[in-house]
């Protein structure tokens, strides 16, 4: 199997120096495969959110190392960091994230304005996702009149607008009832099928239980406490 | 150079969605930032208009006027005078001049008479300014009545009116006969009301300026110079005066302007770091927050400036006419020809537009600087 993301010896502490400085991720040492979909599973406060933001290039690490594709991305400057995030990574946050006031059309389209991609075929891949997603009825909507489960499919659309290679979520079904998880769980395997490697945080039985998942790694208190699948 | 374009293209439609999403709060600001150009260039056009009109005018008036003075008021001059200035050497040519003030009590204004050097006006009618023509409705054909020193009326028929261009002294002008003028005054056929000069040579002017006073030490010498000096120490005093009033408001919104500008709320800071997340960079966030600042700033500015233009061009600067106006004698309404200064445009644009495009920049350049995965946490 072909790992895409490996990770080294790595540690990450926050406010170090500090009275509340604390240790996140200790020593973790860990690859991810291609086209696989992957579960961290852990508890609140175990270092899951902080290892997704360590692989996704949000956050450097405090020592050790992190290859994506066997590019060694620790020591590169912010600007490359926020190029292979735009590039290889759509993020689908706990929280959702979207942008208040704004369209949900709009919202799955932001992570490629920068881009500079004509505005008239970016519309066009946006709506032909929204279409697969069943939400095409909801495109010209505010995100806060969508209901959560239409949020989340639009923060789905938004992960796949530049055509990512990873797809990371934090916690997709922390907000979302036993019906519309499972329904997420569906749209994994679709991005499974495309060939596109899914990393998931959660502690939630119905994703790190479900047959699409192949892998789970155990995180407690920074460490990787082993992996079940 | 098209995925540029694109690129802007694509942060202005978000920054329009983005503003869009406050319409109350922006469009407020818009109004007093509106309203603030508004009022400053509205002083710098009057100011400037009125100035190169006066200078425009006086272009073309005599190098040199000499009155006499008795008691340190103004009198009538001697006819016998224009001969002793005439032997001057260097004086090209003295011709007399006859004005005075006429109060129209119907409209409550004084008009300026005066009798033209070239005898264009036939007795029994008059030229008049587009001001008394306004407040008098008086036109090409119609009659006006003067009450005489002696108590008759006299009825003096509109020739015509004087060209829109110099109204800025005009405005009260009306241009009367010699005869009338004397049947109107009772004036003394031996004097008039002061005497112009043409010199041969200008740089000889306060030479021939000083024989005037030795010869004549009852006269007073005006310059052409001078009185243009003194149209630009009044207008600029006068613009001066409204920037000071205008200050206060100018304040109040920088306070007001800063405080929407610079300061970040949780809520735009939760979405900066969004953008950060889903792979924009600071310089990105950057360029939307000037886009932000420039669609507010320069929609006002532009606004502002045709407000303004409209407002001193053609409502006559309605709103402060009172304090930039109020010459003693021109009571008649008048409108300045529009003559737009590009230097003072540019001027107003980089004392408006550009410190709250940078004051809406800096806060959020500090807060695209954080780290994106504040928002995961």
């Amino acid at each position: 199997m072909i790992s895409v993301i490996e990770l080294l010896n790595t540690r990450k502490v926050f406010n170090m120096g500090k009275p509340n400085e604390f240790v996140a991720i200790e020593g973790v040492t860990l690859s991810i495969e291609f086209n696989r979909v992957t579960v961290i599973r852990g508890p609140s406060g175990s270092g899951k959110t902080t290892l997704l933001s360590l692989i996704g290039c949000m956050v450097r690490p405090t020592s050790g190392r992190i290859t994506l594709a066997d590019r060694e991305i620790t020591s590169l400057p912010e600007r490359f960091l926020t190029e292979i995030r735009q590039k290889t990574f759509g993020f689908i946050f706990q929280q959702f994230n979207l942008i208040k006031g704004v369209t949900a059309l709009e919202n799955a389209m932001l992570p490629a304005y920068p881009s500079g991609e004509r505005h008239a075929s970016l519309k066009k891949r946006a709506l032909h996702l929204f279409d697969l997603f069943n939400i095409s009825q909801k495109a010209a909507s505010r995100v806060e009149w969508l209901s959560g489960g239409e949020a989340q499919r639009v923060t789905i659309v938004r992960a796949l607008i530049n055509n990512p290679s990873v797809i990371i979520a934090d916690e997709p079904t922390a907000h979302l009832d036993t019906k519309l998880s499972q329904e997420f769980m569906e749209i994994v395997a679709r991005m499974k099928a495309e060939q596109k490697t899914v990393l998931i945080a959660s502690h939630d039985p119905i994703v790190y239980e479900s047959p699409i998942t192949d892998r789970v790694i155990n995180v407690r208190d920074g460490r990787i406490d082993g992996s079940v699948r | 150079m098209g995925k540029w374009i694109e690129r802007q293209r694509n942060i202005i439609d978000f920054t329009l969605s983005s503003l869009l999403r406050k319409k109350g709060k922006n469009i407020s600001l818009l109004c007093v930032y509106t309203l603030v150009v508004l009022m400053l260039a509205s002083v710098m056009f009057f100011v400037h208009s009125i100035k190169k009109e006066a200078s425009m005018i006086l272009k073309d008036a005599p190098e040199m006027v000499v009155q006499r003075m008795i008691a340190g008021r103004h009198e009538l001059i001697p006819l016998a005078y224009m001969d002793k200035i005439k032997n001057i050497r260097g004086v090209q040519s003295v011709n007399k001049r006859l004005w005075g003030y006429y109060y129209d009590p119907v409209v409550g204004a004084n008009y300026t008479l005066m009798v033209p050097d070239h005898s264009d006006v036939p007795a029994g009618n008059i030229m008049i300014g587009r001001g008394i023509s306004r407040v008098r409705l008086a036109f090409p054909g119609d009659t006006l009545e003067f009450r005489s020193h002696d108590g008759k009326i006299i009825t003096l028929e509109v020739k015509k009116t004087l060209s829109p261009e110099s109204e800025l002294v005009s405005s009260d002008l009306v241009l009367i006969s010699e005869d009338d003028f004397n049947r109107l005054f009772g004036r003394n056929r031996d004097s008039v009301t002061d005497l112009t000069l043409h010199v041969k040579n200008p740089r000889e002017l306060s030479t021939i300026a000083l024989k005037i006073s030795e010869i004549l030490p009852d006269t007073r010498i005006i310059l052409r110079d001078e009185i243009l000096r003194t149209y630009d120490a009044v207008f600029n005093w006068r613009g001066g005066m409204m920037i000071v009033i205008l200050l206060g408001a100018l304040l109040a919104f920088i306070i007001f302007a800063c405080d929407k500008a610079s300061g970040l709320s949780q809520e735009e800071r939760k979405e900066i770091g969004i953008l950060k997340a889903i792979g924009w960079e600071t310089s990105d966030v950057i360029l939307m927050k000037f886009w932000e600042g420039m669609i507010v700033s320069l929609s006002s500015f532009l606004l502002g400036i045709l407000l303004a233009y409209a407002h001193v061009f053609f409502t006559s600067s309605m709103l402060f006419e009172p304090v930039l106006k109020g010459w003693a004698v021109l009571y008649p309404q008048f409108k300045v020809v529009p003559f737009v200064d590009a230097s003072q445009v540019v001027s107003l644009f980089f004392l408006t537009v550009v410190p709250y495009t940078v004051a809406t920049i800096i806060p959020s350049w500090r807060a695209a600087t954080v780290d994106p995965d504040s928002v995961m946490r």
